[in-house]
């Protein structure tokens, strides 16, 4: 239905670049999902690919043919707004079928229409109401409903489920992703929230300041993140990264202990080290690779964190599996397992050996 | 009930104490005004401040509407009145939009230029507004005074269709463009119904201020049969007395547009009907 293509394209607002150079490729069908800090950009991305907002340079293209210049309506793209952006003086049904009422499809065909997509979201018996006398949740799924009655070429989401509470999120982030698999169709999905984006992504777009830092899906990014800021992005609890200096086996950390890093290039260019708190295992002091003392430690039911002091490192956080009896004063080894550590060089890339 | 009125049956008291005073303070002069209307002209300078006439005549009506140039007076009112505040509206929600969706080359220069129109006495600009009719051959004219009251009033309208249209969600617009619209439609059909309560409000303060302007009429208009009303209460006025009773009269039936029209356009009025629109 719809390959977006992005080249080169540049964002300005007077002088401030909020965009740069943006290549971008999203296949026909695909779940692109967009995430960054705030104030990266990520809205103004997608208004771009809306149409409502001019693109500074820069192609943008939908099957290969250039969209800069065409109107929002000429592009054949619906978009799900954070504020949801419901027609306040018309009623569920109209605020569905308006598009088909601009496009002045026949009556009958409009209503079967709504009529399907309400029961599809569960709002058969709210058709008549205004969008004043309807939910939170509710008011989201007209919005989605508006969306999907008008069979667009791709969908745009810009942090649909950031105004509703944590299980209505979960329900929803279902229904997104049952509705891509049933309409097959391209979206583009902003969102914060991690797991969000990891769970309904086939690639994550990581931007940051303006440019994309890493395009990729869940795993890659999880596994192979391409700098530093990707791979405190990505994953949460959020990475520990301490400094170290590199060498030729590998990296000693500031406690004296080398790790050795066979399977990594470039070691001694090497300043800092990542490692994920679920990377870290917990052994009896004096074992492993680092002396550590529990500060506070946090039983999940499924996980336990422990954030930990460690000697001549400072703070890092650990995360297991099940319950570990430990409690906060406790002294403990840690291991570092070395195959899980991501090395970085100063200006923050990850080394890597190329796949 | 009100967490306050329950805290202490003195201070709900006085709350409507304070509230009746205020009121009867407000609505005092216009008692009065009423009170001389239907009191009998040979009882209005022996009962002077009583509260209540002893008797009760609708003389002064009849005599006003049947026996006066009332009528016309009214109707030229009427004219200059609903022309200004329709003009004006229209000029002003197209303007008012302008400042609140665009920005545009010289947008500040304009909206500064539009305060400082704001801040001149009228009656510096009295002279050169007489000369400039004049000129134009517009003297004596119901359009002389449209133009002007359009023109005075166009500024305070414009920052205050402003203000609506500011108050309208981007987003909704957006949404609407989205959804295949092209800006005008856009306009037309979504933000247009949820503007009526400022249109409203905006026709309401413009009709008003015209249909009680006297300066600029009196200086612009001196033939009997292009008088706005305003002007036209003063012909009570003579060398020798004013014709207390028949003035008060005109003056209560110079009431009744102004209220009809705010009742007419008051469920405009009443805010609220964006709520529901985005996540509030
Ligand atoms: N009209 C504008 N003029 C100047 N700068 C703007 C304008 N609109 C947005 N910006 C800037 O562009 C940058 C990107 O904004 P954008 O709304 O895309 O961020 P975002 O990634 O969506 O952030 P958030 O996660 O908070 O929604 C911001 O730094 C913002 O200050
Ligand atoms: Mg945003």
């Amino acid at each position: 239905m719809a390959r977006i293509e992005l080249r080169d394209v540049v964002k300005r607002y007077g002088a401030v670049e909020v965009l740069r150079d943006i290549n971008l490729d999203i296949t026909d069908g695909e779940f692109i999902v967009l995430v960054g800090p705030s104030g990266c950009g990520k809205s103004t991305l997608l208004r771009m690919i809306a149409g409502l907002e001019p693109i500074t340079a820069g192609d943008f293209l939908i099957d290969g043919a250039r969209m800069n210049d065409l109107r929002p309506r000429d592009r054949d793209i619906a978009m799900v707004f954070q504020s949801y952006a419901l027609y306040p003086h018309m009623d569920v049904a109209r605020n569905m079928g308006f598009s088909m009422e601009i496009r002045k499809d026949p009556t009958e065909e409009r209503k079967n229409k709504v009529a399907q997509a309400a029961a599809t979201l569960g709002l058969s018996a709210l058709t008549d109401r205004l969008p004043k006398a309807l939910s939170g949740g509710q008011r989201q799924r007209v919005a989605m409903g508006r969306a999907i009655i008008r069979d667009p070429r791709a969908f745009l989401f810009d942090e649909p489920l950031s105004n509703l509470d944590a299980a209505l999120r979960v329900e929803m982030r279902l229904e997104i992703a049952r509705l891509h698999q049933k309409l097959g169709a391209t979206m583009i999905y902003v969102t914060h929230d991690q797991v969000e984006a990891l769970t309904l992504a086939d690639r994550i777009v990581v931007l940051n300041g303006g440019d994309i830092q890493q395009v990729g899906g869940p795993l890659d990014l999880y596994e192979r993140p391409a700098n530093k800021f990707v791979a405190q992005f990505i994953g949460s609890p959020t990475m520990n990264v301490v400094p170290v200096s590199g060498t030729e086996a590998g990296v000693t950390i500031a406690n004296g202990k080398t790790i050795a890093l066979p399977h990594l290039p470039d070691t001694q260019q090497a300043v800092e080290m990542g490692i994920r708190p679920e990377h870290l295992d917990v052994v009896d002091p004096g074992a492993g690779d680092l002396n550590a003392v529990a500060d506070v430690v946090e039983h999940l039911g499924s996980d336990t964190n422990i954030y930990v002091k460690v000697d001549g490192v400072g703070p890092l956080m650990v995360r297991k599996h099940g319950n570990i009896p430990a409690k906060s004063g406790d002294r403990l080894g840690l291991r570092v397992r070395s195959e899980k550590v991501h090395i970085f060089a100063p200006d923050g890339t990850a080394l890597r050996r190329a796949a | 009930m009100s967490v306050a009125a329950r805290r202490h049956p003195a201070l709900t008291i006085g709350k409507y104490a304070a509230l009746a005073f205020y009121l009867a303070f407000a609505l005092f002069p216009l008692y009065w005004l009423l009170k001389i209307a239907i009191t009998p002209d040979a009882l209005i300078y022996s009962e002077g401040t009583r509260l209540f006439p002893s008797a009760v005549s609708f003389d002064n009506f009849r005599t006003v509407v049947f026996q006066t140039d009332f009528l016309a007076y009214f109707g030229n009112s009427l004219t200059v009145s609903l022309a200004t505040a329709a003009i004006t509206t229209l000029i002003a929600a197209a303007a008012g939009y302008a400042f609140s969706r665009f920005d545009f080359m010289g947008k500040r220069i304009i909206i500064a230029l539009m305060l400082i129109t704001q801040m001149f006495p009228l009656l510096m600009i009295i002279a050169p507004i007489y000369r400039i009719v004049g000129q134009l051959g517009l003297l004596n004219s119901l359009t002389s005074l449209i133009i002007v009251y359009t023109a005075f009033n166009i500024p305070f309208a414009t920052f205050l269709m402003q203000s609506f249209f500011d108050g309208i969600p981007k987003d909704l617009e957006e949404a609407a463009m989205m959804d295949g619209c092209s800006r005008f439609q856009a306009l037309r059909k979504v933000v247009f119904p949820l503007t009526l309560p400022g249109l409203g409000a905006t026709l309401g303060f413009v009709f008003t201020a015209a249909w009680s302007e006297l300066l600029f009429a009196l200086m612009l208009i001196s033939k009997n049969d292009a008088m706005t009303f305003p002007v036209g209460l003063l012909t009570f006025v003579s060398k020798f007395s004013v014709d207390w009773g028949q003035m008060m009269a005109a003056g209560v039936l110079a009431l009744i547009p102004s209220c009809l029209f705010f009742i007419f356009i008051q469920r405009y009025l009443v805010q609220g009907l964006t709520s529901g629109a985005v996540k509030g």
